[in-house]
Formats: structure tokens, sequence, C-alpha cells
């Protein structure tokens, strides 16, 4: 169970024994839970996202994963596979390794700060989207965490699909934070519900990125986080519904918040025309007074002279 | 292929044992019988680095063909479930391993497949891991140091059974103590199939300076034998029975 962690250089050269393709690695992007990942180059020229490993088993799953899911019904929802192959290292082990569409962009935290309340809105509703896709072909994401998430050009897009699981089997992966089981909020069996409960709490997160326990009482802690974060303030209904069972799917939970963002974004922009007229008379009034004293001063410059 | 029954042993600790027969020695022996010996080794959160005696979680789980792991309090919970799952599919990919070896000759594993046909072998090995049936006896060390613990240990063996019964095959649990002055182990709560109600477990301890993790464990594979006389009759046209995984 020991995590190894391939520290391999920039320029590394890594040769697949059945395809034979070979792949130079340009950079380290990260190390998940069962292997790390390089920016890589191929042999044409492209670059792509390229995840070694040990446990072949379970990068075997998370490539059949990627084969499924780099299309669903014309919806992208994962990143593309590319290849899969073994690599045997200079010192003669095998390594398993995948390679699949490096998806270039910034993750959630950093993409949201400064940004306002609407945002973390509309971006749950983007995800919702990819998630009613998912649902539909008959598989919940599982393992929903902003860590998973990337936003490149403005959508979200999903970077690990090593969670995701067949509808009506039992979670494998998942993150205690975002994981209903942890919070005493429902079971580990992959449900819509089981996506829904972890979008509601990467919303909480962007009102505490730092996240937070569940101490001894665990709805208690949810409900007084949820009360006393104001950048969720105008979700706190939905967010409450969903943990209580009474939001069922993506499309309803879609359909809550856009109705929510519909209605701000109108008192908001009524708001803003208030203050753009109120500028804009300040603003003519300033000129007449301008206009004025430039009039009284050229009369009394004329006045001078004469 | 049909599912069969997985056994597994979960030995929770904190430390070396120091009493009796060698663990290791009594980890292989129920291998032979069937049974997995997985150990966790149980850190406070405080402690910093190392601590010795630990090197022998790792040689128990070795010798019981199961897995191990170090942790500390806070990701017991995580731990717990994540080392009863490897475990399961090691023992799984153990049988398909052997039946690879019967169809394609020696040394073949799944490993060693090429990528397509791996793929293949590996969701099936996915399916038996959801449909499979599971006993897991868990076998917590109760000794002084571990007091203050097993809180945790008790909202860990909670999450485990939550994690277990999303699966799609049927669990069994039970929970043993030790040290226990007379008979090595104590049975806190007997086969089940939900770590639901345990409320009260560990709440009525009696535990010398000593940890016999040895005999703990020898009494705990007797614990599995000795099952009632149906539960045997059933097992014993159970696959995975003679594997000696």
């Amino acid at each position: 169970m020991k995590k190894q962690v391939f520290d391999l250089s920039p320029g590394s050269r890594i040769t697949g024994k059945w395809n034979g393709r070979t792949y130079t690695t340009i950079k380290k992007l990260g190390a998940g839970a069962c292997g790390t990942v390089f920016l890589c180059r191929s042999e044409q020229g492209d670059t792509y996202a390229l995840k070694v490993g040990e446990d072949s088993s379970r990068m075997m799953l998370e490539v059949n994963m990627l084969k499924k899911f780099s299309k669903v019904q014309g919806v992208k929802l994962g990143p593309s596979f590319v290849d899969v192959d073994d690599w045997i290292n200079p010192s003669g082990r095998s390594f398993p390794f995948y390679v699949m569409e490096y998806v270039d962009g910034t993750p959630l935290p950093e993409f949201l700060k400064g940004k306002t309340k609407d945002w973390v809105g509309i971006f749950a509703i983007q995800l919702l989207t990819d998630l009613e896709n998912l649902h539909h072909a008959g598989y919940v994401f599982g393992d929903l965490k902003t860590e998973n998430l990337l936003i490149s050009s403005s959508r979200v897009r999903w970077i690990d699909v090593g969670g995701v699981t067949a509808i009506g089997r039992a979670i494998k992966e998942y993150t205690e934070f975002y994981d209903r089981g942890y919070w005493n909020l429902g079971s580990r069996k992959a449900e819509a519900t089981y996506d829904l409960f972890a979008v509601t709490m990467i919303m909480m997160e962007m009102g505490y990125p730092k996240r937070f326990d569940k101490g001894s009482h665990p709805y208690k802690t949810l409900e007084s986080k949820l009360a006393s974060s104001s950048v969720l303030k105008p979700y706190r209904r939905i967010i409450q519904q969903c943990w209580k069972g009474k939001i069922q799917n993506a499309a309803d939970m879609k359909r809550a918040l856009s109705d929510i963002l519909m209605k701000r974004s109108g008192t908001n922009s009524s708001r803003v025309q208030k203050r753009r007229s109120a500028k804009e008379s300040e603003n003519r009034e300033l000129a007449t007074l301008t206009l004025t004293a430039g009039v009284v001063f050229g009369v009394s410059v004329l006045s001078f002279f004469l | 292929m049909k599912p069969g029954r997985i056994k597994q042993i979960l030995l929770l600790t904190d430390g070396c044992s120091n009493h009796g027969e060698d663990p290791v020695v009594v980890a292989a022996l129920a291998r032979n019988q069937g049974i997995t010996v997985n150990v966790i080794g149980v850190l406070d959160d405080r402690q910093n680095g190392k601590p010795q005696g630990l090197e022998e979680v790792e040689s128990i789980a070795e010798a019981g063909g199961g897995v191990s792991q170090i942790v500390y309090q806070k990701s017991l919970s995580q731990t717990v479930q994540m080392v009863t799952r490897q475990a399961m599919t090691q023992t799984i990919q153990g049988v398909v391993n052997k039946e690879l070896q019967e169809i394609l000759g020696k040394n073949q594993t799944i490993e060693e497949l090429p990528p397509e046909q791996r793929g293949e072998v590996v969701e099936v090995v996915d399916e038996l891991g959801e449909s499979s049936d599971l006993e897991v006896l868990v076998l917590v060390d109760t000794s002084a140091s571990m007091h203050h613990k097993l809180p945790t240990v008790k909202e860990a063996l909670f999450d485990l059974s939550l994690s277990l019964n999303a699966r799609s095959g049927s669990n069994q649990f039970s929970v043993y103590a030790f040290p226990d002055p007379k008979k090595t182990i104590t049975k806190m709560v007997d086969w089940t199939p939900e770590l639901g109600e345990i409320h009260g477990i560990f709440s009525k301890l009696n535990s010398g300076g000593y940890t016999p993790t040895g005999p703990a464990l020898k009494e705990a594979v007797y614990a599995f034998a000795g099952k009632p006389l149906m539960e045997r009759m059933r097992n014993e046209e159970d696959p995975y029975e003679e594997t000696g995984f």
C-alpha cells in the first residue's frame, strides 16, 4: 500500500511495451491516490497528460471509465482517452501508464477568487448539467471534489474519472468532506443524490475554503456553517432541501438554482441601473456647473480687459 | 464465475505484541485456513514519526496475505474501509490469477496480460468485489494505550459497515477485543450484517499491561471455525476455501 511517487525529470522518455509509442515528459502535473500525472509530448508533437502508477488493476479500471466517458451521447464528460500501455523503467520494473487529453485550466478556488456570489451558482449549474448527462448514462461521478475539477475556457471540466461508479453499486472512492456517509446523511450506494450532496459541499467550500470537520453533531455543524456564510445565503434553501433528500435529481437542482440566479440578477441589474442613472445626473450637474463657472470666468476676464 | 465468500480478520492495534506465540506465525496459519489477516496500526494524532514496535504490523499482514497500514486516528475510518476493500480485491485477484494460470500457463498474471484483455479481466474482478459475500472478524487491541482511541475505532467500524453494505454482496461482521485475562479474547459483537448498533461496546474493559497479539489472533481463527454448524456446512462448498489465500 505504499504510495510511490514517480519523480521523472523533464525530458524522460516513456515507451510502451505493447504499442511501442514514446512520450517525453515536460513537467509533473500532480500526484493522485494511485499514480503521478505528467504533462508530456508524443512523437507527433502533441501534448497530453500521462498517468503512471503501480496498481495495474486500478489504472485499468480508470482507463475503462475514460474510454466510456470520453464521449457520452456526444457530450464530452472526461478527458479523451489516448493510449494505455506498460513502461519498463531503466531498472527493469514494469509500470502501467495511460495517456489522455491534457485539460489546461484554472483550479476552481482560484477561479472563484474575487468573483461574485452569482458565480457559485453559475458554476454549480454547469456542474449539474454534466452530472445530468452522466446520470442519464447510468453512472454517478462518486469522488466529486474541487481537486477533480478545472475551469477551462469558462467551462467546468472533470479531470479525474477514477471514482465514476455504475448506479446501484457501492461507491469505492470518496473524500470525507464531500461524502454523505461521513455526514450521516445517507448511504454509499451510487445514486444521483450521492453526487448532488457532493455538489452542495463544493458550494459550502466556496464559503469555507479550508473546509471543516463534522464534530460530534454532523448535521448541526452543517446547518450552522451554512447559516453563517454570507456567500451561501442565496443558496441556503436549496442546499438544505438537498440535505433533506427533497431534491432527487440534477435537473431539479439545476432548475432551482437558475430560478434564484434569474431573480438575483434581476434585482441586481435594476440596482446597478439606478446607480448608473444617479451618476449620470451627477455628471450632468457637474458639467453645467463647469460651464457656468467658465462663462462667469470668461465674462470677468473680458470685463477686466475692457 | 460464482461469487464466493471472503474471510478476513482485521486487527487494530497500536503496539508490539509481548506475550505468547509469534503473531506472524499465527497469521500464516490463518492464511492457510483461507482467512486473510489485515492489520492497521493506530497512531495518536499528536504522535510524531514512526513509533517503535509497529514494524510488526507489516509482517503480520504480509504473512496473513493481507494489507497493512499505519495511520493517525483521524484517518482511521477511511483507512479501515480501504484496507478491507483492497484485501478483498487481492483475494479475488489471487483466485483469478490461479484460473488464468490454468488456462494460459504458468506465471501468467493479470498484470502481464495485454492492456485490452487486462481491461476485461479487471472488470470481472471488480464485479466480484461488488457481489462477493464477506465475513470480517474485527480484533481490537484494548490495552491501556488504546483506551482513548476506542471511540474513534467504534466510529470507524460503523463507517466500515456503511461502506460494505452499499455493495450487493452480503456482509457478516463480528468484533472481539483483547487482552482478556480468562479467554484471551472477549466477544463484543456476535456475527451481524450491520455494525450500526454498537453503542456501549468497549465500555467494560479489563486490561493488563501485556499485549498477547499472537494468542489473540489464534483465538480469532478459532472463532471463525467455531461458527454454527450450518454455516460451516455451507462454507464447505465455498470455492475460495481451497485457494489458500
